[in-house]
C-alpha cells in the first residue's frame, strides 16, 4: 500500500483483555497455508471466539458493536512469539488502524508499522480506565492523536500515549514504507559491501 | 576494537541513518523458506525490483513438509502450491534452494549452521522469529515480517533500531539430566516473557563457554521467547572449530583470515551493558512448562503454581493458563499424564538432541497409551543418526522416525495434536493452538525429558526415573 501521512485516527474500540496475546493467537499457523494475505482478515483469532462461544459467551470481535471498529485496545506484550505478518495484515484487513496497547513484542511492532497499522502504548493504569470506560459504552468513540501523543475518549480529557521517536516520525512524515528510502543510497550500501570480507571469502566447496 | 559484540557487528553493517532516525542496516545473510515470502515475491515483482543480493539468499523448504514422505505432489494442495512458488520464485531470481532432492534440506536455523553459511560477525535475517538461533555462532541474527522480507530481497537492507546489550552469565556446571533447554527455559521464567523486548542477549559465562555450538544454538533459539529479538555468545575456539570444512566455510588460508576475524568480534572485556543478570548453573533442575508461554515452567520437582499467593495482575493468567491446561493450582508437576512426545524442531532437532534422547530410550519401550515421533533437523542430522543407528533404537522403543522438517512444533503439516492431547514437546512454544489443535496442551521440555515422558507416559524426572525403572522392575 501506498505510504501516506497519519496523524489521527479516530474510530470506535474493541477491548481485548489479557496479557502475551501472541501471534498463533491472532493468526492461527493453519492459515499460514497461502500465498497471499488476501482474506485472512476471515480467520482472525477465529480459534478464541470459538472457545469463547463453546463457552457460550461472545468474543469480543464478534460483539455487534466491534463491526467497523478502527481500535484495538490490548494488554502487555501483545503480538509475542511468531514473526508472522500474517497477524498484522489480518487486524489491519479487519478494519484496525490503531493498537493501544501498555506493550508489543518487538517483531509485532515492527511488521505493523511496515504495512500502516500504528501501534501506541498507555499506561496500565490509564488503559484500565480507558477498558472500563470502553466496556460500559461499546459505541464510545476514541481519538488517537500521535502529534499529541494523547488518547481522548468523548467527554473526558486526553491521556498521554506514546510510540518510539522513528515511528512517530515515520507516521507524521508519511514514510513509513522504507523500502524505497533503502534502495534510495545505493553507493553507501556498496561501500558497506566493500568493508565486508566474508561477502567476498565465502566459498563453495563441491 | 572496543564495545560489546552487538556494537562491533551493527557499526560495520550500518549504511546510513534513515530520515525516521531508524539505521538502515545491510543483511549479510538472507535466508528464506516458503511461508513467509510468496508474498515478498510478488510485492517485488508488482514494483518491477530484482533480487539485489541472490549470492546472498539462501532457501529451504521446512514448515509445510511431510514429515512421513516428502514425494511431490504434496497430498495437501496448499501445502503444493508454495512449495511451487517458492521453487518458481527462486529459479526467477537465482536463488540457491536447499528442497529435499538436494540431500541438504531441513529446517532453516538447522541447515545454515552445518552447512557453514552462519559465520561470526555476520549480520542474518529470516522471515521468522527462531533466527535468534544464529545467534549462537556470533551474528546478529533476527526474525523479520514478509514487507521486511521484500525489503532485504530488494535492498539487502533493513530498517531497525539498534537494541540494548543484557548480559546474562550462567556459570558452573550443570547437573547430570540438565540441559541446554533447561537453562534457557530458567532463564525465561525469571526474566519473562518481555523482559528481553528492546534488548539482544548476550549469553556468557563459565557454562555457555563450555557448550557445543549446538547447546548454544538451542539457548540462542529461545531468545525471543524471552521478547529478546537476538540473542548471541562470543565467538571463541569451539565456533572456529564447529566451521571448519564446512560446505560454505572459507577453505585454507582464508580460513584462518576468517577465523582471526571472528574471534575479533567478540565483546571486549571492558565493553558496558545495559544491564547484567547471572544465574548459577548448579541450580538449574529439569525444567517443564505447565502454562501457556515459555515462561510458565517450574522445576520437574517443583509443584504448580497457586494463584491465590500471587499478585491481581499475575493471578489472571495463571489461572487462564492452568484451567486451559486443565491443571489444579498446587500439584506437582511430575505426574502429569501425557499422549505424544515429539522430539525435533530448531530449537531441538539437532544430532546431539537425537543422541541424548536416544540414550534415555534404548532398550526401553514406550508407554502403551503414548504417540511419539522423533522428527531430524535436517536430511544431514537424519543421515547421521541413521549412520550411527539411532533411527533403530527410537524406532524398537515404539518412535516414529520421520523425516526432517518443522512437523508438530507448529502444525502447518499433516503432523499435529488432536482434541486436547497433552504433549511433552523438545520445541519452542506451548501457545494455546500450536501443535494444531484448538485446545492441545504443550509441556516444554528437554529433549532427554520427553523421551522419558514417552517412555513413562507421564512426566518424570530424567534424573531420577531410570534408575527407580530399574529398581522397579528387578
Amino acid at each position: 500500500m501506498a505510504s501516506s501521512v497519519i496523524e489521527r485516527v479516530t474510530g470506535r474500540a474493541v477491548v481485548l483483555r489479557g496479557a502475551d496475546i501472541d501471534t498463533d493467537r491472532i493468526m492461527p499457523a493453519r492459515f499460514l497455508k497461502a500465498v497471499s494475505f488476501e482474506g485472512l482478515e476471515r480467520h482472525l483469532f477465529v480459534d478464541d471466539r470459538a472457545a469463547a462461544r463453546g463457552r457460550g459467551k461472545t468474543h469480543p470481535l464478534d460483539v455487534p458493536s466491534a463491526a467497523g471498529s478502527r481500535i484495538l485496545v490490548c494488554n502487555t506484550n501483545f503480538g509475542s512469539g511468531s514473526s508472522r505478518e500474517h497477524a498484522p495484515q489480518a487486524l489491519f484487513r479487519w478494519g484496525f488502524r490503531v493498537i493501544l496497547a501498555e506493550s508489543f513484542a518487538e517483531i509485532f511492532a515492527g511488521n505493523s508499522l511496515a504495512i500502516g497499522l500504528v501501534c501506541v502504548t498507555a499506561s496500565p493504569g490509564n488503559v484500565a480506565n480507558l477498558m472500563e470506560a470502553l466496556e460500559q459504552n461499546s459505541g464510545a468513540s476514541l481519538t488517537v492523536d500521535i502529534r499529541a501523543e494523547t488518547v481522548s475518549i468523548a467527554g473526558q480529557p486526553d491521556l498521554p500515549i506514546s510510540l518510539p521517536a522513528a515511528s512517530r516520525r515515520a507516521w507524521l512524515s508519511g514514510e513509513w514504507d522504507v523500502t524505497g528510502l533503502l534502495l534510495e543510497d545505493y553507493f553507501e550500501v556498496e561501500r558497506v559491501e566493500a568493508r565486508l570480507p566474508y561477502l567476498r571469502t565465502t566459498s563453495r566447496k563441491a | 576494537m572496543a564495545g560489546t559484540l552487538f556494537d562491533k557487528i551493527w557499526d560495520a553493517h550500518a549504511v546510513r541513518r534513515l530520515p525516521n532516525g531508524q539505521t538502515q542496516l545491510y543483511v549479510g545473510l538472507h535466508l528464506i523458506h516458503e511461508v513467509t515470502t510468496p508474498q515478498a515475491f510478488d510485492m517485488l515483482a508488482a514494483r518491477e525490483w530484482r533480487v539485489r543480493a541472490p549470492h546472498r539468499t539462501f532457501a529451504t523448504i521446512d514448515h509445510i513438509v511431510p514429515t512421513d514422505t516428502q514425494d511431490r505432489p504434496f497430498v495437501d494442495v496448499m501445502a503444493e502450491t508454495m512449495a511451487t512458488a517458492l521453487e518458481r520464485n527462486c529459479r526467477t531470481h537465482g536463488i540457491p534452494l536447499f528442497d529435499g532432492p538436494s540431500g541438504a534440506q531441513g529446517i532453516v536455523h538447522v541447515i545454515g549452521p552445518e552447512l557453514g553459511l552462519t559465520q561470526p560477525g555476520m549480520t542474518i535475517a529470516c522471515g521468522d522469529s527462531h533466527t535468534s538461533t544464529h545467534g549462537a555462532f556470533g551474528t546478529l541474527a533476527f526474525g523479520i515480517g514478509t514487507s521486511q522480507v521484500r525489503d532485504v530481497l530488494a535492498s539487502q537492507c533493513v530498517a531497525l533500531s539498534p537494541l540494548r546489550v543484557r548480559r546474562i552469565e550462567v556459570n558452573g556446571e550443570l547437573s547430570p539430566g540438565v540441559y541446554a533447554k533447561d537453562v534457557i527455559l530458567a532463564i525465561i521464567r525469571r526474566l519473562g516473557v518481555s523482559g528481553g523486548t528492546g534488548f539482544a542477549y548476550e549469553y556468557a559465562g563459565t557454562t555457555l563457554a563450555g557448550m557445543s555450538m549446538e547447546e548454544r544454538m538451542t539457548v540462542c533459539n529461545m531468545s525471543i521467547e524471552g521478547g529478546a529479538r537476538m540473542g548471541y555468545v562470543n565467538p571463541d575456539a569451539t565456533t572456529v572449530a564447529y566451521l571448519a570444512g564446512r560446505r560454505f566455510a572459507p577453505q585454507d588460508a582464508d580460513f584462518e583470515a576468517a577465523a582471526a576475524r571472528w574471534l575479533s568480534f567478540a565483546s571486549s572485556p571492558d565493553a558496558t551493558y545495559a544491564d547484567r543478570v547471572s544465574y548459577d548453573a548448579g541450580s538449574i533442575a529439569p525444567t517443564v512448562t505447565w502454562g501457556t508461554h515459555p515462561g510458565q515452567s517450574v522445576g520437574v520437582d517443583e509443584t504448580l503454581p497457586d494463584p491465590r499467593a500471587l499478585d491481581e495482575s499475575e493471578r489472571r493468567s495463571v489461572e487462564e493458563a492452568l484451567a486451559f491446561m486443565q491443571f489444579r493450582a498446587g500439584e506437582p508437576m511430575a505426574g502429569r499424564r501425557v499422549d505424544v512426545a515429539f522430539i525435533g524442531s530448531c530449537t531441538n532437532g539437532r544430532i546431539s538432541d537425537l543422541r541424548e534422547a536416544a540414550a534415555v530410550v534404548r532398550g526401553r519401550r514406550i508407554a502403551p497409551h503414548m504417540r511419539a515421533l522423533v522428527v531430524p533437523g535436517s536430511q544431514h542430522v537424519q543421515r547421521a543418526a541413521e549412520t550411527e543407528g539411532l533411527d533403530e533404537v527410537f524406532r524398537e522403543a515404539g518412535f516414529e522416525w520421520r523425516g526432517a522438517g518443522c512437523s508438530m512444533c507448529l502444525a502447518m503439516n499433516p503432523d499435529r495434536l488432536h482434541g486436547d492431547e497433552v504433549c511433552a514437546s523438545s520445541s519452542n512454544r506451548n501457545f494455546k493452538g500450536r501443535q494444531g489443535s484448538p485446545t492441545g496442551r504443550t509441556l516444554l521440555m528437554s529433549p532427554a525429558m520427553v523421551a522419558a515422558a514417552a517412555l513413562a507416559g507421564e512426566v518424570v524426572d530424567v534424573r531420577t526415573w531410570a534408575s527407580t525403572e530399574e529398581r522397579e522392575s528387578r
